[in-house]
């Protein structure tokens, strides 16, 4: 080897070293950061766990004045919400995810999923507002019918205000909506077309080839995105929180007011006075921090298991 | 030119058919007789593919294709069938083995009748073993039919993609290059098991490899940029073909 190749050797080789280490680190700050963030909110919700112990997680009284607190009524408004939102988008997204992916024309379907991934863009305060001058009176519009005709589902009785858990589904819904549709539908299309070609070749038709093909194919990486989009659902704040109506109660209703996680956060840490409050509202973040954390990596593990890399003769 | 023994259960009359720019294949003119294994050779990219496609419209699943002329089964323009319907009496096996990955080995052979509906008495069972035995397939893999049929070596996949095809009983099978995924002694269980399926019904092979043609093959048809230059008896385009372009392609004297 000649004396520049070798000098030459050596700067890349440091060069490469250069590299690895700086992206260790940054690599590590990540992991810090979050790490950081993970202590942070266990140091600072430990007055709330010490006092009520675990059954801070179903205690369901939240009385900043006679200081009792417990996380159910947020949980529950959280967990609901999100189930009525996925309830709501997965159908309509994996629905239209097919309908993009196998049945529209390339052009039309490349165009819809633009306008589709604008709608991810949108502020959630935007999108709050909409809830506040459209869905809410639309919910309290429609609500006397539902009220007559399906009555006899505790689900929906009451009073509707307008405000309150369905209208907070609806509008999840609407924000999760686009990265179930976009998801699936970059899914189906990566679906290998002589797989299709095999099942249309045995007489199926487009309808029979999506059920025995594209669907059992995509199968995981469709649950992957409902997953992805539940996780962006138990934590959304703005929009939730301007529709919701903010009341810490239990009730099976659709229609009566309720409370999330995300939304007592947003309006009480800045007003919380007493330790044990300001702790109990940290303890309810470190819990949505969990639960969050959970549902993204079952996501990210539900997108990884999709049957890519499948063995091919 | 004619087979006495038998008639000529699909023809391309005038086909042409091509991409939106221009023809893939021009004005072919080809009979495949019943129960006898017509082969279509010719260089690459002269349209094997694109006219085999045609026999059952599958050129239709791409995109942007068009076509003109006439292909009639039994006398019916299948152009004014229903594809569907089509498909289930012409079957196709393609290059690479596709068996369905996320299915078991019986269940991939049983998927088209699960589709079309048992015809018959039959049980399923008793459909999925005869169209393994009839791939040759059965013997190696009976005691496991409910792994996925991913596990299977690629030869075996393809005669599973044969036994998938033959499941629903079509008359015609189409192949498209069925072997040349495939190592000599997989490709030679392929070459015997269509003369043995000879019997049943009508096959139509793209093949690139000249001795398989003319081991296997009654027909043969050689297309050259789009055209079927000859059709004829396998043995007399491999002895004494009439177009020159024929012999140099078969003395490998091409460029
Ligand atoms: N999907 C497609 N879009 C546009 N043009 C195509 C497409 N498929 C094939 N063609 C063109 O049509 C012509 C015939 O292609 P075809 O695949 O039928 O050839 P072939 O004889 O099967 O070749 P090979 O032996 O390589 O498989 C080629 O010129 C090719 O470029
Ligand atoms: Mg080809």
């Amino acid at each position: 080897m000649s004396k520049g190749g070798a000098v030459a050797g050596l700067t890349e080789r440091a060069g490469d070293r250069l590299f690895r280490y700086g992206v260790l680190c940054a690599g590590l700050a990540v992991v810090g950061l979050a790490a950081a963030l993970a202590l942070e909110l266990a140091s600072g919700s430990r007055l709330a766990w010490s006092e009520f112990g675990p059954a801070f997680l179903w205690s369901s009284s939240w009385n900043p004045v006679s200081e009792r607190f417990g996380a159910l009524p947020f949980l529950y408004g959280t967990l609901v919400s999100s189930a009525l939102a996925l309830a709501i988008a997965g159908p309509l997204g994996v629905g239209s995810a097919i309908f993009l992916a196998e049945l529209a024309p390339r052009r039309i379907s490349d165009a819809c999923c633009f306008f589709i991934e604008i709608l991810a863009a949108v502020p959630s305060v935007v999108l709050g507002l909409m809830g506040i001058f459209i869905l809410v009176p639309g919910v309290r519009a429609v609500s006397p019918f539902l009220i007559e005709h399906l009555g006899f589902l505790p689900f929906f009785r009451g009073t509707p205000y307008g405000v309150g858990m369905l209208t907070a589904g609806l509008i999840l819904s609407i924000m999760i909506l686009p990265y179930i549709t976009s998801i699936s539908r970059e899914v189906l299309l990566s679906v290998p077309r002589p797989l299709k070609e095999a099942a249309l070749a045995l007489g199926a038709t487009r309808w029979e080839t999506v059920r025995l093909v594209s669907l059992p194919y995509a199968r995981s990486g469709i649950l992957g995105a409902v997953f992805l989009a539940l996780g962006r659902a138990l934590g959304e704040t703005m929009a939730v929180t301007m529709v919701i109506g903010n009341s810490p109660r239990i009730s099976a209703s659709l229609f009566d007011p309720a409370y999330t996680m995300a939304a007592v956060l947003a309006n009480e840490l800045a007003e919380a006075t007493s330790d044990l409050h300001l702790h109990a509202l940290m303890a309810i973040a470190g819990t949505l921090f969990m639960l969050t954390l959970g549902m993204n990596a079952l996501a990210r593990w539900m997108i990884l298991g999709t049957p890519t890399a499948r063995r091919r003769p | 030119m004619s087979d006495e023994r038998t008639y000529s259960i699909l023809e391309a009359r005038g086909l042409s058919a091509g991409y939106g720019s221009g023809d893939a294949i021009r004005n072919v003119n080809m009979h495949f007789y019943d129960k006898r294994i017509t082969a279509i050779i010719g260089p690459s990219g002269c349209g094997k593919s694109t006219l085999i496609r045609c026999l059952n419209r599958m050129h239709e699943e791409i995109p942007g294709t068009q076509v003109r002329g006439v292909v009639a089964l039994s006398e019916r323009n299948i152009f004014h069938m229903d594809p569907v319907r089509l498909r289930r009496q012409v079957g196709m096996v393609f290059q690479r083995p596709n068996p369905f990955p996320t299915m078991s080995i019986f269940r991939n052979v049983a998927a088209g009748l699960i589709l079309n509906g048992l015809r018959g008495e039959r049980s399923l069972a008793e459909v999925v073993e005869t169209s393994l035995r009839q791939a040759a397939l059965f013997d190696e893999v009976k005691d496991k039919l409910d792994q996925p049929a991913l596990n299977l070596s690629g030869g075996q996949q393809q005669r599973l993609c044969i036994a998938r095809a033959l499941a629903v009983e079509p008359k015609v099978l189409l192949l498209d290059e069925p072997c040349s995924a495939l190592d000599p002694i997989a490709t030679a269980k392929i070459e015997e098991l269509l003369l043995q399926l000879k019997d049943q019904l009508t096959i139509v092979m793209v093949t690139h490899n000249m001795q398989q043609a003319a081991r296997v093959s009654d027909w043969t048809g050689f297309m050259l940029m789009g055209e079927l230059v000859e059709f004829g008896r396998t043995d007399e385009i491999f002895t004494t073909p009439r177009d020159p372009r024929t012999q140099d392609y078969i003395t490998g004297r091409f460029g």
